[in-house]
């Protein structure tokens, strides 16, 4: 500040300091920080800077970007809904991971944690809500991709041959693109939480999945033995259709999700619960 | 009432904090004086609940800081005004604060106000302020919940002279309404100016802490002579044994200059300078524990 603007001494101001005169305690029977309040500040912090505002605007965008490109260019054999939902789910895939891994780490980057953690002492809550923000933000994300999936499907039926417009998509694409959405979300939540560090994470959110899958295609030990087990991403895999998958699927996905999903978030969260916030 | 017991912290084998215990009164200014990396600030983490004490403790009114409900609006913390992303407004800040708080949003402008962040400055984004202006929109976050205790690391750092004095009328008038300050400075002017109790921190451990008027008018003599080691088994001689090198190549000893004098003339050392320390004392020291910790902060900056 170059020029000292004239300064509200602090007699003269409207509510400064207005501890009164006895001597004080502590009121520890007061209301503690609401998880309503928390999950509230939560969601404004996705949105209040530029680069929260621009990645929240992106996924609505691109999924915007795509109804129109499909309508512009796709056969009309695959202009019903459930292809052009399911294509929105793609980018929503990678944006939304960002997003939970941003919320997570920009605590630290920034150092905001310092505030955060002094305004709510009981970090497992602050963890609880920010899951929670990044869930609705996921299912605001679905809506959306819904929505517009929804228009274009509509459009596409009033300006394409059939079968183009159709409705059909089976209950279990639409579970299961639900479910791959919200593991895709929690995963980047389970890395951000455990590597705290926004450049770090994002890049080995992407990048290690993809290094061991093409090790495990390229050592046949780990090919037959450990890749269905393991592999995350590979487990994934049956559940991008339209149909259920089998028991022994849901087995691959929940060992390889305990892997790259459970283990980082638990570990991440003890880490958490008792390190030192910078 | 902020007590802090015993509290130690150490980073592998390095004690950030060492045995540390102190107590700051309502009603009255507690200035937390060291160098860099004295560990004002570990102490002060720990006080907030942000950093776990290896032994010991630090409490709030008795209540551990974790345990306090709705903590902004009862403890007021500063710890560092640049903790704050880059890309939110200043606005937003407090915004945010008001709203974990469970505050009305006029509470936000009667802050801005009171820090003297105009409306426009309150739009730009953090990334933009100054450090004084950084330092406004932290105290202004501090005081958002109205608390009555604050705890404040550096808060007068990057603060131009009117702005420091702003702050000794804002947090004199707070603590004279019974509030609790502790606020930590590593210049001795600016703790001087503001505090009424001091602590005295170096190398993690407390090395002096009383009223402020009690540490500056220690009394205490500085003598000078030529030949140091004379003067010093002159004094010893006379019973005076407490003299320890001081400053300008000089020794200090809590006797008073009469004694001093009459010890020296006794042993039939030359002077070259007899006085009262005076406050230097308290100055002495502190440049001393400056001197020390300057070398360690090369080494380890963990405690700053």
């Amino acid at each position: 500040m170059n020029a000292t603007p004239p300064m509200t001494t602090a007699t003269s101001a409207p509510a400064a300091a207005t501890a009164s005169g006895h001597l004080e305690t502590i009121d520890t029977s007061r209301a503690g920080v609401p998880m309503s309040r928390l999950i509230a500040v939560e969601l404004r912090k996705l949105v209040n800077t530029r680069a929260g505002l621009w990645l929240v605007l992106a996924i609505g965008l691109v999924s915007l970007l795509i109804m129109t490109a499909m309508l512009i260019w796709a056969d009309d054999s695959d202009l019903v809904f459930g292809n052009i939902f399911g294509l929105m789910n793609i980018p929503t895939g990678f944006l939304l991971p960002v997003l939970a891994i941003l919320l997570v780490t920009s605590e630290w980057g920034q150092r905001t944690g310092l505030v955060t953690f002094t305004l709510e002492p009981r970090r497992s809550r602050v963890v609880v809500a920010k899951l929670a923000t990044a869930l609705v933000a996921a299912v605001g994300a679905m809506l959306t991709a819904m929505a517009f999936g929804a228009l274009g499907n509509l459009l596409a039926g009033l300006f394409h041959d059939d079968p183009a417009g159709t409705w059909e998509m089976t209950l279990a694409g639409m579970s299961n693109s639900v479910m791959l959405q919200l593991f895709a979300l929690l995963m980047g939540f389970a890395f951000g939480m455990l590597i705290r560090n926004s450049a770090a994470a994002i890049v080995l959110y992407f990048v290690i999945p993809t290094i061991w899958s093409i090790l495990a295609q390229v050592i046949p030990w780990v090919h037959d033995h450990l890749q269905k087990w393991a592999d995350f991403s590979f487990a994934q895999q049956p559940f991008q259709s339209g149909e259920w998958a089998t028991g022994q699927e849901w087995a691959h996905l929940a060992t390889s999700g305990t892997i790259w999903l459970v283990l980082p978030l638990v570990i991440g969260i003890w880490r958490l619960l008792r390190s030192e916030v910078k | 009432m902020i007590t802090v017991e015993r509290l130690t912290k150490t980073y592998g084998g390095f004690r950030a904090v060492d045995d540390v215990s102190f107590t700051c009164q309502p009603g009255a200014v507690t200035g937390f004086l060291g160098p860099n990396g004295a560990g004002k600030t570990t102490t002060m983490r720990v006080i907030a609940g942000l950093t776990p004490a290896t032994s010991g403790q630090a409490t709030i009114a008795g209540t551990h800081y974790r345990d306090i409900p709705n903590p902004g609006t009862q403890v007021g913390v500063l710890l560092d005004a640049s903790a704050q992303h880059a890309g939110r407004t200043g606005r937003e800040v407090l915004t945010m604060g008001a709203l974990t708080m469970g505050l009305p949003r006029q509470r936000v402008d009667e802050m801005l106000e009171l820090v003297s962040l105009s409306r426009s400055e309150s739009k730009r984004r953090v990334r933009n302020y100054s450090l004084g202006m950084r330092q406004r929109l932290g105290i202004a976050h501090a005081l958002l919940g109205d608390p009555r205790i604050l705890i404040l690391d550096e808060p007068a750092n990057g603060l131009d002279p009117a702005g420091i004095h702003w702050m000794r009328g804002l947090l004199r008038d707070y603590a004279n309404r019974g509030g609790t300050v502790l606020l930590s400075s590593h210049l001795l002017h600016e703790v001087e100016v503001i505090a009424d109790e001091l602590i005295v921190i170096g190398q993690g451990r407390i090395v002096a802490q009383g009223t402020k008027g009690e540490l500056l008018q220690r009394a205490g003599t500085f003598v000078k002579a030529d030949d140091l080691a004379a003067l010093g088994a002159a004094l010893a001689a006379a019973g005076i044994t407490d003299a320890a090198p001081s400053g300008d190549a000089g020794l200090r000893t809590e006797a008073g200059p009469r004694e001093v004098g009459r010890a020296a003339a006794a042993a039939g050392v030359a002077l070259l300078e007899l006085r009262t320390a005076d406050g230097a004392g308290l100055e002495e020291m502190f440049l001393q524990l400056t001197a020390d910790t300057q070398r360690d902060d090369l080494t380890d900056g963990a405690a700053a």
